[in-house]
């Protein structure tokens, strides 16, 4: 009787050994190599001919992902946003991984439709890679509040992540209309994320969240509602932002 | 075998004896002393080893102690700790503010799972429990800084308490770090101790990122 119990737990404990072992040459990388794919990513290679070699590693997007969500938390509470800190946390990791995953899962199935030749655990690595360009866009701008600054922020540091990734896939591709799509949709996302983190949590927001909420809001809700509020706000101050700059 | 030619076994040496090994006086006895041991006795020894364990936080030293008689106490009391003094603050004037205790208690051990199964996958030498163990002793100089924190908030709110708030912060956090990579960073493959410190750096910088923005209400 205790052997089988003993036997049971034993199978439990190495299933779980079992499933860490699995990851564990993904993460089979050298600090100089990390480096190295960091300044990697904001260089866009010109041969797109034939197809570039992309490391399946994990350790360098894991930690991009995290970095991104510290940055976002420094970010939120800079400009004191007023979504209550009992959610922050949570809304900061969901948004983050949530994007990796999700958007990783997304490219996986249109380069699935489109005939890519890239596997799962690349195109994670590719696009944690691509969060780089993110990360040093987010940390500079929201220190330092000049809308122009981010607009140029915007558009070269992201614009670089976004060719880089695009060029890679491309090179991975046939057919102009299947690189067409799947670079379409993953600079669209790339970039409106970037737009979408920057605004989201951007001090003007306050200022409308505040006319709009009612005094006596329960706390889950309030995550719910900024959504769609924030959507306004973005053109609002989108607008009001590239009116200044003209 | 040539020596033992000659040996011969003469008739009036015993050679029969008792067969059964004398019950060793070490574990079983200890085993049913420290059932019967007065409750007292107990809590002195687990308190004692968790004292020993925040010495060795306190000025960190390569010693293999903490590592091997690893417990989970002394990390669940801090952590208990700083969520509790975490309370009561808020980003504004609405309803509960601040971060819930759930929310700072669910941070800290997935924070440390994370970076515990990180440094595994890393090809770390050192056991899941071992490594959540230093983690969360580690965490001990930022409670402090917590502490001084609720202090100096109730002297005054300005600029001046904020400056000093950072300093204390930043040093406690620079303290943690130092102190969970001398006792992690042995144990990895030398080439890549970078790899396993910055996770334990973002870690930390989040857990005194909530220290530093806590206000009261």
């Amino acid at each position: 009787q205790m052997w089988q119990v003993g036997k049971r737990q034993a199978s439990r404990a190495f299933s779980l050994y079992a499933n860490i072992d699995i990851l564990r040459p993904y993460f089979d990388v050298e600090p100089v190599q990390v480096r190295a794919r960091l300044l990697e990513s904001m260089i866009p290679v010109k041969m797109i001919n034939f197809p570039q070699k992309i490391a399946g590693e994990l350790y360098g997007p894991l930690m991009l992902v995290f970095t991104l969500v510290a940055i976002l938390l420094h970010g939120m509470k800079t400009s004191d946003t007023i979504i209550r800190e009992g959610t922050l946390m949570g809304t900061a990791i969901g948004t983050c991984f949530g994007y990796w995953l999700g958007v990783s899962s997304f490219m996986y199935f249109l380069a699935y439709l489109c005939n890519a030749q890239i596997t799962m655990v690349q195109m994670l690595s590719l696009l944690g890679y691509g969060l780089f360009g993110h990360c040093i866009t987010l940390l500079v701008t929201y220190n330092i509040h000049f809308h122009s600054l981010f607009y140029i922020f915007w558009l070269v540091v992201g614009g670089l992540s976004t060719l880089r990734m695009v060029a890679v896939l491309v090179s991975r591709t046939v057919g102009h209309t299947q690189r067409l799509i799947l670079c379409g949709t993953l600079a669209a996302l790339h970039m409106l994320f970037l737009l979408y983190l920057h605004f989201a949590y951007h001090k003007v927001v306050e200022g409308i969240l505040d006319t709009l909420e009612g005094p006596n809001m329960p706390p889950f809700q309030r995550v719910a509602r900024d959504i769609p509020v924030v959507s306004n706000a973005v053109l609002n101050t989108t607008a009001k932002a590239i009116a200044l700059t003209l | 075998f040539p020596g033992l030619a000659d040996v011969s076994i003469s008739q009036d040496i015993p050679v029969e004896g008792e067969i059964t090994v004398p019950v060793g006086s070490s574990s079983p006895d200890e085993d049913y002393s420290t059932l019967d041991e007065p409750v007292k006795d107990t809590i002195m020894r687990d308190l004692k080893a968790v004292g020993k364990k925040f010495v060795h936080v306190m000025y960190p030293r390569k010693s293999s102690a903490l590592l091997r008689d690893w417990d989970l106490w002394g990390p669940l009391v801090l952590c208990v700790a700083l969520a509790l003094m975490l309370q009561g603050g808020s980003a504004d004037s609405k309803d509960d503010g601040g971060p819930q205790f759930a929310e700072v208690f669910v941070i800290i051990w997935f924070g440390a799972i994370v970076i515990t199964l990180n440094s595994k996958l890393l090809g770390g030498t050192i056991s899941f429990f071992q490594s959540l163990c230093v983690l969360g002793y580690c965490v001990m100089p930022l409670t402090v800084a917590m502490l001084v924190c609720r202090l100096v908030l109730l002297a005054d709110v300005g600029t001046i308490s904020f400056i000093i708030r950072l300093i204390v912060v930043g040093a406690m956090f620079a303290w943690s770090t130092l102190a969970s990579t001398a006792f992690l960073a042995d144990s990895q493959p030398p080439n890549r101790k970078v790899l396993v410190m910055y996770p334990i750096f973002l870690f930390y910088f989040v857990i005194s990122w909530m220290i530093l923005t806590f206000t009261p209400q």
